[in-house]
């Protein structure tokens, strides 16, 4: 392997000072995720450092700095024949933002949740020490299951320098394939598709695995591996004002029918998974969204523009307890301030 | 007893002393003394019991079929005891959205039997799945020889209700794919009841693969069977189980079920694939290559699901099989790296001669999850010291091997004076905050998994008030 490793553990005491000496921290990794949720109200910014720590192929483990971009990632692994499927939209994301807003990638269905991937995690504390915690196996349960507290944290619990993630080999094959059946019909006879992406009127369906699989799972669902083959999948909803909606997936159809009366709102939906991402072409689309999901017992997050529409668009579940959380790593609600709510109140003056 | 009857109703909680002493502890070593027992029938009774022994200053141990390896049930400073075992309906079995909602007292292998005509299958399998219960499989993040390819409990668990410390009931995730804010439901889960009782669990269910292909092979050497794990993963298989059997299990499990394991192999590998038929039938091939290349003398391929279930007879019934050798056993369950599998195993043997102690392995070799297997009598005089300077041994061998106490037993009692071995004092400052945020009260399964001391001296650094 001609991977090219680089400590990262032993040049992060200036970070730790920086962190320890501020009164408003907030890392910073590519910005590709920074209008997710509630915006910061800023102070010193601060980097993770980025490069390999370590990648042996046979553990199904990478080791690397928060700061390095998902491409960078990719493409280490990709010379051995693995992935790790974090599938940002913007491949210059960085590993650390990605699992800092905790935004799963749309093969999800087939591969799971963001918040499974990571095994070990260390960070830097509010008050500068570097912590670690979980371990770097495939298979642990020794101690309290810090990492997933980390995933999609907003950077309010530390920040993250160092993660270990699980990988897995590539598919021989992964093909998008284009059809116009009922996207729930077509999942209910496929085994496990990697992606069934439905905007209403299409559905684009990813199937991974071995050659004759994936031509035989597209012909059980009705569709035609061959004709309106496209590359690279789907187009995501682009536009100024974007967010994602969170569902169950019954309830989808429906909700996907509500949008459609949205002027200047488009969507895809993730059939199986309940995400639906949302692009609008001004802030009230993105709001008449969040309305609709909530009727539909779901949530908008903000993702991109619509400035001074809230993050979240409602009070946080189980918010006493993530505010205890937050105190117990943060007292003086110094990290990344202004995300999340529930964050400490500001520590009075000393006398 | 008083209050508790009042909530709970007649007949629902128990103080006799031959009562108490059979929830004395789990199936580890470690032994405690309950103040009562409880028996809730419905979620509704743990939250009032939890508020009884809140109001009695006491605190409350959850504990489901006692199966737990490692005195996460164990009672510690006179608690009451809340069993789940009552708590066994299968709520909600929804094949559309592939969940269900079950009580945590359900058994881990009757809620895969009761989704089995729909097509799908609850994923973790430990090896106890007959006896213990989808709550303790949360409480210790459960695994199992199928979570190679499919992942450990906290992978399956959708949403949890729960009761915290102070009886206060909340819903920890949800069916919606993404909740808001921190990932309370994954911080919960792998708690081992310290950050309050689960009182219904909404789990993913997954379809059953269209084709499963089971073989076993067999080695002259335990080096030649590891490397063969290394061999398949570098293959880019991943297995959907990968277990390996040294050769004192391997005779000791075919004397018991006669599932047709050579006798006379040094380790044998069980490997599964599943998935789809042409991608199942490659990669069957390919273990054939792999296996072959390493010196495997054999490799035979299930014919069918009776051959497939006989050989998987064999190994879930590794446990019952060392009961014949002798009457006791000591289990450990740290996980180390892949690729250390042969120079771990060959201290672990080397620390059974020194401690002239029989040792077994079988273990799930795909994600390095060892289980050595002390067999002992505890009758004979000062073996117990032995059994346990030989279980420290092999900890600390896996341990600087790179790898971690525990891969799906948990820490409990018994191994949280080991977690300093792998987290500074900072790192369980970290873990001991997360879990005084959640639990307040400190009265849910008090003592466990974090050593004596995890907080002090962490304290005067954090500012006063900071502590809720």
């Amino acid at each position: 392997m001609g991977v090219t490793v680089s400590p990262v553990l032993d040049r992060v005491d200036a970070l730790q000072a920086r962190i320890a000496a501020a009164d408003a921290v907030v890392p910073v990794g590519a910005r590709t995720h920074w209008e997710v949720g509630d915006p910061t109200t800023g102070g010193v910014e601060v980097h993770a450092p980025g490069g390999i720590v370590a990648y042996d192929p046979a553990e199904l483990t990478v080791t690397v700095g928060a700061g390095i971009t998902v491409g960078e990632l990719a493409a280490v692994l990709g010379e051995a024949g693995q992935e790790c499927p974090l599938d940002p939209r913007a491949p210059e994301a960085t590993v650390g933002g990605v699992l800092a807003t905790g935004l799963s990638g749309p093969r999800r269905l087939r591969h799971g949740p963001l918040r499974d991937r990571l095994l070990e995690v260390r960070f830097v504390t509010a008050d500068g020490r570097l912590v670690k915690g979980g371990g770097p196996t495939v298979k642990n349960v020794t101690g309290y299951d810090v990492p997933r507290l980390l995933v999609g944290s907003m950077g309010t619990i530390g920040m993250l320098v160092q993660v270990t993630l699980r990988c897995q080999p590539r598919a021989r094959v992964a093909r998008w394939i284009t059809t116009r059946a009922d996207p729930f019909e077509a999942r209910r006879r496929m085994f496990r598709p990697s992606c069934i992406a439905w905007d209403g009127e299409t559905t684009r369906v990813l199937l991974e695995g071995h050659p004759d699989d994936v031509v035989a799972e597209a012909q059980a669902a009705g569709l035609d591996a061959d004709a309106d083959a496209v590359d690279g999948g789907p187009g995501w909803p682009d536009g100024a004002h974007r967010g994602r909606i969170s569902v169950r997936p019954s309830r989808l159809r429906e909700l996907g029918l509500a949008l459609d009366e949205i002027d200047g709102v488009s969507w895809l939906a993730e059939v199986g998974v309940g995400t639906v991402h949302v692009a609008a072409a001004d802030p009230d689309g993105l709001v008449a969204a969040r309305a609709i999901a909530a009727a539909h017992e779901g949530w908008l997050l903000r993702e991109a523009g619509a400035p001074g529409v809230s993050g979240y668009g409602r009070e946080l579940p189980n918010l006493a307890i993530l505010e205890r959380i937050r105190a117990a790593f943060d007292p003086t609600g110094k990290l990344s301030p202004g995300r999340l709510p529930g964050a400490p109140a500001p520590a009075p003056s000393p006398p | 007893m008083a209050d508790l009857e009042a909530a709970l109703g007649p007949g629902q909680a128990r103080a006799e002393p031959l009562e108490l002493a059979l929830y004395q502890r789990d199936a580890g070593v470690d032994r405690g003394a309950a103040a009562a027992v409880c028996f809730p029938t419905r979620g509704a009774d743990v939250a009032a019991a939890v508020r009884v022994a809140a109001r009695h200053g006491r605190s409350f141990v959850a504990r489901g079929s006692g199966t737990g390896l490692a005195g996460g049930a164990t009672p510690v400073g006179d608690p009451l005891v809340i069993v789940t075992t009552h708590l066994t309906r299968i709520l909600e079995v929804n094949a559309e959205e592939q969940y269900a909602w079950v009580e945590p007292g359900v058994l881990n292998l009757d809620l895969s039997r009761a989704v089995q005509h729909l097509g799908l299958h609850y994923a973790p399998d430990p090896s106890s799945q007959q006896a213990c219960t989808i709550g303790g499989n949360v409480a210790t993040n459960a695994g199992g020889p199928h979570c190679l390819a499919s992942g450990v409990t906290a992978m399956h668990v959708l949403a949890v209700e729960v009761v915290l410390g102070d009886g206060s009931v909340t819903m920890l995730g949800g069916l919606a794919p993404d909740q808001a804010g921190y990932d309370l439901r994954g911080c919960f889960v792998g708690s081992e009841g310290t950050m309050g009782i689960a009182t219904r669990i909404a789990v993913r269910l997954l379809p059953d693969p269209p084709a499963v292909r089971t073989l076993l092979l067999d080695f002259m050497s335990i080096e030649s069977a590891a490397a063969t794990v290394s061999g398949i993963i570098a293959e880019g298989i991943v297995p959907a189980a990968l277990e390996m059997m040294d050769a004192q299990i391997t005779r000791a499990v075919e004397d018991f079920v006669g599932a047709g394991y050579p006798r006379d192999a040094a380790a044998v590998l069980l490997v599964e694939l599943d998935g789809l038929p042409s991608g199942v039938a490659a990669q069957v091939e390919a273990v054939r290559a792999v296996g072959t290349e390493h010196g495997a003398r054999t490799v035979r391929v299930a014919a069918d699901d009776a051959e497939r279930a006989l050989l998987w007879k064999g190994r879930k019934s590794a446990f019952g099989a060392i009961a014949r050798i002798a009457p006791d056993y000591y289990l450990h369950d740290a996980v180390v790296p892949r690729t250390r599998l042969v120079d771990v195993l060959q201290n672990v043997y080397k620390i059974a001669d020194r401690y002239d102690l029989t040792m077994m392995n079988v273990f799930h070799a795909g994600d390095g999850n060892l289980h050595p297997l002390i067999v002992f009598d505890q009758r004979e005089p000062g073996i117990w010291e032995r059994v346990h300077a030989a279980g420290d041994a092999i900890l600390r061998t896996c341990i600087d091997a790179g790898g971690v106490l525990s891969g799906e037993h948990g820490i409990g009692l018994e191994k949280r004076e080991a977690m300093p071995l792998i987290f500074s004092a900072d790192d369980l400052d970290a873990q001991a905050r997360l879990r005084d945020a959640f639990d307040p009260s400190g009265r849910a399964n008090p003592q466990k998994i974090l050593p004596r001391g995890s907080r002090c001296g962490e304290m005067q650094r954090v500012p006063e008030g900071a502590w809720v």
